[in-house]
């Protein structure tokens, strides 16, 4: 299926959105500016922009640890999502998740999860209201390499085939779960093809490749929308940095983090657009400079921002008590 | 006699006791780390640094690192205790425990009970503790209430390096379930440590300041923080006595009891939500055994009923902090 320019457009903003606030995530980290620890996406922005390009707001995503891609990826806010990843008021949970926990409801973002495992039986259940009241919306489950672990996973990959819902479970494989490679905690070796034996079809995909994830994607949602049940991506892609900012990943070698670095999904997109002449450099170069900019403010408004009321501390713990 | 870090006293319990005796394990995520990757093997230590240095004395068949698999964890390591083998389960942050409850409190705790006495499950469930450090609601809670009402369950949580490695050699030359729970704000404090094996009873507090106005009964990471509000009090003139129970199951009834009878006063101090606290459980008993002791009603600093926030400010608030306990510590000296 051949993208509309403007769809290119959006595509190449949202993954160069995600480069450049991860980016500016390490450096406020650095800075001392964001509390606690902070997971980066960079490396994997096709993965969640291919994924989650033709999903609409009504379409709902479950994430991770590892969620400032996925967030941005589905429309979220980067101003809200900056202002709660340093724990300020305004933030889009005003302040009380952090970064593994940032949600946006009305973007269909049901939550990072900081628990590993933790996305797909929600995704199941969120799944399982789209087809009750026969929405023709799908749900996508987020999760890592190390999570295809989690008991949670098998179960609600089970689950989603015998009440055949329209959940989409994605494993982002970035060949490790913490400090601990995919090739030595995954038995069997293959995430796609433990989800073929629980009876759905699974595609590995080239996360690299916007374009390869955007199809697979394409395929996946087709089956869903037909009601024929779940459907499973493992997309292969590349951890630029460590598990968490500051990580001194002694367990890789130095030319393992430069072979990393060389599966750019960014140099890949532009190359492929602007070689087929679907976008010209220039306007990619105008992407990034607005993109850098509204970064730029998003992190200056965070810094300033004041934090949240400490009155809101026991705010929201149940709707009414 | 050396100082030692609370992570680094915990390293020498597990290691000397690990020479000691060929069937002491240890099993988690990242135990090791580094397996299947392309650099060194053994560099990660577990993510707190407190296993650093025991893959490479004891190699990949003591010190096993699992997929991200909590249930089998801590399954496997129940499994392997009633066979023979002394398992030390890592569970990163306590919080996890939602996801292998079962095998901890359905399997583990209840082997021995539920057939006849016949079994033994010498295991140990390491698991990091508290709130401080902006991790959020899902990093960030003790939970130790939770294992303190399963009958079968010891309850471990050491206030400094000391106890650390003495509670834990205590752990593993039992032969029951013990959940050891670490301190995440207390990995980089200081004590003098003994460098040879020495072994802290389960159900012996400690009297950790004596004082005669007031009692103050802390737990775990909580046990620093009433200590130091003490040292303010005196210089108010207010004596205040700090029991650390050191383990919540079995709990030293009796040095609370007798520290109460000197004081006549009670402050608890829990980094928990209230209900169904270890202070609401400490304050129950002392109210029924100790009721005539008391000239003040007893008081509680706790967190609120509340998930963990991640904002500085809220979890600052969130925690039992020096304020809110000489706060609480002062109205009850106030009372007649
Ligand atoms: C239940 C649970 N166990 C362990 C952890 C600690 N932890 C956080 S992220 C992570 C690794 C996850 O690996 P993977 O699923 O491959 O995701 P990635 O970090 O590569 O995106 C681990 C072990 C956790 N947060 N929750
Ligand atoms: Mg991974």
């Amino acid at each position: 299926m051949q993208l509309s320019r403007d769809e290119l457009k959006r595509a190449y903003k949202r993954m160069f959105t995600i480069r450049a606030f991860e980016e500016r995530v390490e450096k406020e980290f650095a800075a001392g500016n964001i509390p606690g620890f902070a997971h980066v996406y960079l490396g994997q922005e096709a993965s969640g922009v291919g994924v989650c390009h033709d999903l609409t707001d009504e379409d709902l995503i479950g994430s991770t640890h590892r969620g400032h891609g996925h967030c941005i990826a589905k429309g979220c806010d980067v101003k809200g999502m900056m202002l709660e990843i340093m724990g300020k008021a305004g933030g889009l949970c005003g302040g009380k998740g952090g970064s593994m926990h940032i949600a946006d409801l009305s973007k269909g973002m049901l939550g990072a999860n900081a628990i590993v495992g933790g996305a797909p039986p929600i995704a199941v259940g969120a799944a399982l209201t789209q087809k009750y009241k026969k929405t023709g919306r799908v749900s996508v489950a987020f999760s890592g390499d190390g999570a295809s672990n989690q008991g949670t996973v098998f179960e609600a990959m089970n689950m989603a085939v015998v009440l055949k819902v329209p959940a989409i479970f994605v494993f982002e494989n970035n060949g490790y779960g913490e400090h601990t490679a995919a090739s030595y905690s995954v038995g069997g070796g293959s995430i796609a093809d433990r989800a073929r034996s629980f009876g759905m079809p699974a595609e590995v995909v080239d996360g690299v490749d916007f374009f390869a994830v955007h199809e697979a994607m394409g395929r996946a949602l087709e089956h869903c929308r037909a009601g024929t049940g779940p459907y499973a991506l493992e997309i292969r892609c590349y951890r630029f940095l460590g598990h968490f900012v500051g990580d001194p990943q002694a367990y890789r070698t130095a030319d393992e983090l430069k072979d990393a670095r060389s599966h750019d999904p960014l140099p890949l997109f532009r190359k492929k657009v602007t070689e087929a002449k679907l976008l010209e450099a220039s306007e990619l170069d105008a992407i990034e400079k607005e993109i850098l900019a509204e970064v730029e403010d998003a992190a200056q408004t965070a810094i300033a921002a004041p934090p949240p009321d400490i009155k809101s501390l026991e705010k929201d713990v149940y709707v009414r008590y | 006699m050396a100082k030692k870090s609370y992570r680094t006293a915990i390293n020498d319990a597990l290691r000397g006791e690990m020479r000691r005796n060929p069937d002491i394990i240890v099993l988690g995520e990242d135990v090791a780390g580094g397996q299947g990757a392309t650099g060194d093997v053994g560099v990660v230590g577990s993510v707190f640094g407190v296993l650093g240095g025991l893959y490479k004395e004891f190699g990949p068949t003591r010190v096993i690192d699992t997929p991200i698999s909590e249930s089998a964890i801590v399954g496997a390591a129940a499994g392997a205790a009633l066979t023979g083998l002394r398992p030390v389960a890592e569970i990163m942050f306590v919080d996890f425990v939602g996801v292998c409850f079962d095998q901890i409190y359905n399997q583990a705790a209840k082997f021995r009970y539920m057939f006849g006495g016949k079994a033994k499950t010498p295991m140990i469930i390491r698991a990091t503790i508290g709130a401080g450090f902006r991790a959020g609601a899902q990093h960030s809670q003790s939970m130790h209430p939770l294992f303190t009402m399963v009958p079968g369950l010891k309850v471990v949580m050491p206030s400094n390096a000391y106890d650390a490695k003495g509670l834990m050699i205590e752990a593993l030359r039992g032969d029951d379930p013990v959940i050891y729970l670490e301190a995440k704000t207390l990995y980089d404090t200081e004590v003098e440590v003994p460098d040879e094996a020495y072994r802290v009873p389960f159900g012996e507090a400690r009297v950790a300041r004596e004082g005669k106005d007031i009692t103050l009964v802390a737990f775990g990471p909580m046990v620093p923080r009433a200590l130091a509000v003490a040292e303010t009090l005196a210089k108010d003139g207010i004596s205040a006595e700090v029991v650390d129970p050191r383990t919540t199951s079995p709990l030293d009834e009796d040095t609370i009891l007798e520290s109460v009878e000197k004081t006549g006063r009670l402050v608890l101090v829990d980094e928990s939500p209230p209900r169904c606290s270890l202070a609401s459980d400490v304050a129950a008993i002392v109210a029924d055994k100790g009721f005539k002791f008391l000239k003040a009603p007893i008081k509680s600093v706790t967190c609120p009923h509340t998930p963990v926030p991640f904002a500085p400010v809220l979890e600052d608030e969130y925690m039992p902090n020096p304020r809110r306990i000489e706060a609480a510590v002062r109205a009850v000296m106030k009372f007649d």
